[in-house]
């Protein structure tokens, strides 16, 4: 009797499992992605609203841009996400095609009691002599001609930077990097560099804390956190020589600014031209397969990439991101017909 | 140690078939344990092994200059482990400075001088200690110890210890309350409950009798505590810090949040360092060149070395000092 209920109930089971295995292979494989942290937010909400209105499933892993590119290169999954664009004969050896999905922005932060959120201004130069090291102290003459209106203490400068490797930092070197030769030569440009003074903080939220806990500290993080947190952001004269504000509205300008003309929109749209622009704005790039192992995961991932890129700006304004700008969009588009089979 | 001294059975030939029966278990009871205990060594080896071929291209593109290079430049691809492991050196020497002294006061409140209904919850909570995960010890720190540094204590040591001739270096800096002294007391704080709970078992064990004659011959508790009770409970002892020590060397979490993490050689307690734990832990998600990847495995390797030295000098040194108390008692 006994064993009868029991191999009854091993039947059961086995019908169950083989329903449920016919019941997952007639909806798609999971599209998996793994890269960039700073995309990680955006990303994870418009895989929810997505997964809401188609059923497919995309399963982001926010390793690190490093990782990220490792994983593609290994074909362990349907797309990586990095801060910083591959260069294209990178990608053609590998047979990846590369593009923007989302603009962001790093704002510099200070703890300064003088300063309101806004109030403080720099440039470029200024920003990379500070993190050189070379201007030591808030009274500093540089920093004094920027901002004529603070009366600012004779107080020692903390740099508060990045402590791991990250797409954040690589964008705000590259832009020191840009506008000032010193750095350039002497620290360069990457996702971790050898920083020449300050205290290092992991993640956004390391950086953040250690700003709001040093009086006299000044920081780089995500417009996002900069705003959460409520911490005192800056504004940077860029390249037309306008002191700008980081919003949406001058991450856009950059963003629209930027001519997107080299191949497989190898560009870091730093430094930006455009009276609005502003002067840190950054983009992460999604890397796939031009003929890729899983064909129908690839194209699902790509439908996702469209609906994202037209559908999900809504999402990605409330997060802090800035959607591609119409024009880009139509850009990649013709670019995955093109290149993607 | 001889077969037939382990298993006196082993030679004589059983007959009784009970005998037969035991000695099968003794034989498999010999071959379980032994195998635990080399389950923990292949362990160990495997680790350190996987740890030293992983971090074969640092080593041979820095050769052994990796050990004492304070490079670490991710741009230029040139990495040293000078930074590190200075760090990891001095806040745990830090550590122990602070938790030694004050895990045998705790030890020595709960056995000898606490009343008998207060050392049970006390001796609980302490375990509960030892129980808090890292990350809340690393928080409390950054988000409370940090500014109460920064304000208080950093800036006193900077203006009356910093002048002095030469341990003035050591306390120079900016006061802004995280680096290798902040780093070095949230990692004695840590420790405390590890060793405390140690000494405080052992120091249980050391027989009334003995403490009772000590006291009957007229002995003040402070002599009964250094002439019977730790003589008595030494190799536990050491134990016991040891694991404290272990702990304090390979802490990852609490020193990432106070200590600086930067890669700067400086003389300064109170400017930020880094430590071997610290920074493998922050950096290799997002290590981009297999030499750099390389390199921080080679680091992980160099923790073993590191850990495997400070723990061997340690030993010898205690040993020496258990054979000069030894002589003049």
């Amino acid at each position: 009797m006994k064993n009868t209920v029991f191999s009854r109930l091993k039947l059961h089971v086995a019908a169950a499992g083989v329903a449920s295995m016919l019941m997952t292979s007639a909806f798609a494989a999971d599209i998996t992605g793994a890269g960039s942290t700073f995309v990680y937010p955006i990303l994870s909400k418009w895989s929810t609203t997505y997964n809401a209105k188609t059923g497919s499933k995309i399963n982001y892993q926010s390793i690190g841009s490093g990782g990220g590119i490792a994983q593609i290169k290994a074909g362990t999954v349907t797309f990586g996400a990095s801060d910083k664009p591959l260069p294209p004969e990178e990608l053609k050896e590998a047979g990846l095609v590369q593009f923007p999905i989302v603009i962001g922005g790093v704002v510099p932060v200070v703890n300064l009691e003088v300063a309101k959120a806004g109030d403080m201004r720099f440039s470029g130069p200024v920003l990379a002599d500070i993190f050189l090291g070379k201007i030591e102290k808030w009274n500093d003459p540089a920093i004094a001609a920027l901002n004529p209106s603070l009366s600012l203490p004779d107080q020692k400068i903390t740099i508060v930077h990045r402590s791991d490797g990250s797409g954040t930092t690589f964008n705000w070197v590259n832009y020191l990097s840009k506008v000032s030769d010193e750095w350039k030569t002497k620290v360069g440009e990457g996702t971790s560099v050898n920083w020449p003074v300050g205290v290092g903080g992991k993640g956004n939220e390391g950086v953040a804390a250690y700003v709001n806990q040093i009086k006299g500290s000044i920081g780089y993080v995500e417009l996002a956190y900069a705003m959460q947190n409520k911490m005192k952001y800056t504004e940077v004269k860029n390249k037309a020589g306008n002191f700008v504000d980081p919003s949406l509205a001058t991450f856009q300008a950059a963003a629209a600014n930027a001519e997107w003309k080299a191949q497989d929109f190898f560009e870091v749209i730093t430094d930006a031209a455009g009276k609005d622009s502003w002067p840190i704005t950054a983009s992460v790039f999604v890397m796939m397969y031009k003929q890729p192992k899983e064909a129908t995961t690839s194209a699902d991932a790509l439908k996702f990439f469209k609906w994202a890129l037209n559908e999900g700006q809504a999402d990605a304004k409330e997060l802090d991101y800035v959607a591609l700008p119409a024009p880009l969009v139509k850009q990649i588009e013709a670019y995955w017909a093109q290149n993607i089979k | 140690m001889s077969q037939s001294h382990t298993l006196p059975l082993s030679d004589a030939l059983p007959q009784d078939p009970r005998e037969e029966r035991d000695h099968f278990h003794d034989r498999l009871f010999r071959y379980a344990v032994t195998g635990c205990a080399t389950f923990v060594l292949i362990a160990l080896l495997g680790a350190a092994f996987s740890m030293l071929w992983g971090g074969r291209e640092a080593f041979s593109t820095f050769g052994v200059q990796f050990l004492w290079s304070a490079d670490w430049d991710a741009v230029q691809k040139k990495f040293g482990a000078l930074v590190p492991i200075y760090g990891t050196l001095v806040t745990a020497l830090i550590a122990m400075i602070i938790a030694v002294p004050v895990s045998f006061g705790i030890a020595l409140f709960l056995t000898e001088i606490a009343p008998a209904w207060l050392r049970t919850p006390v001796a609980a909570a302490i375990e509960l200690l030892a129980g808090i995960p890292s990350i809340i010890y690393g928080m409390w720190g950054l988000f409370v110890f940090v500014p109460f540094m920064a304000e208080h204590v950093d800036p006193w040591l900077d203006e009356h210890l910093g002048p002095l001739a030469i341990v003035g270096p050591l306390f120079q800096g900016a006061p802004i309350g995280l680096g290798m002294l902040t780093a070095g007391i949230v990692l004695g704080i840590m420790v405390i409950p590890f060793i405390s709970s140690v000494t405080r078992e052992v120091f249980v064990t050391v027989p009334v009798h003995l403490k009772e004659s000590a006291y009957a011959v007229g002995n003040t508790t402070w002599e009964v505590v250094w002439d019977i009770v730790l003589p008595y409970t030494r190799s536990a002892v050491v134990g016991g810090i040891f694991l404290g020590l272990g702990r304090a060397l390979g802490e990852t979490m609490a020193v990432t949040f106070v200590l600086g993490n930067s890669h700067r050689l400086t003389a300064s307690l109170l400017e930020p360092g880094n430590s071997i734990a610290a920074t493998i832990a922050n950096e290799f998600t997002e290590a981009d060149s297999s030499v750099y990847l390389s390199s921080l495995i080679a680091l992980g390797f160099l923790l073993f070395i590191v850990t495997f030295i400070v723990l061997a000098v340690a030993r010898l040194m205690l040993s020496q000092l258990a054979r000069r108390g030894g002589t003049t008692s």
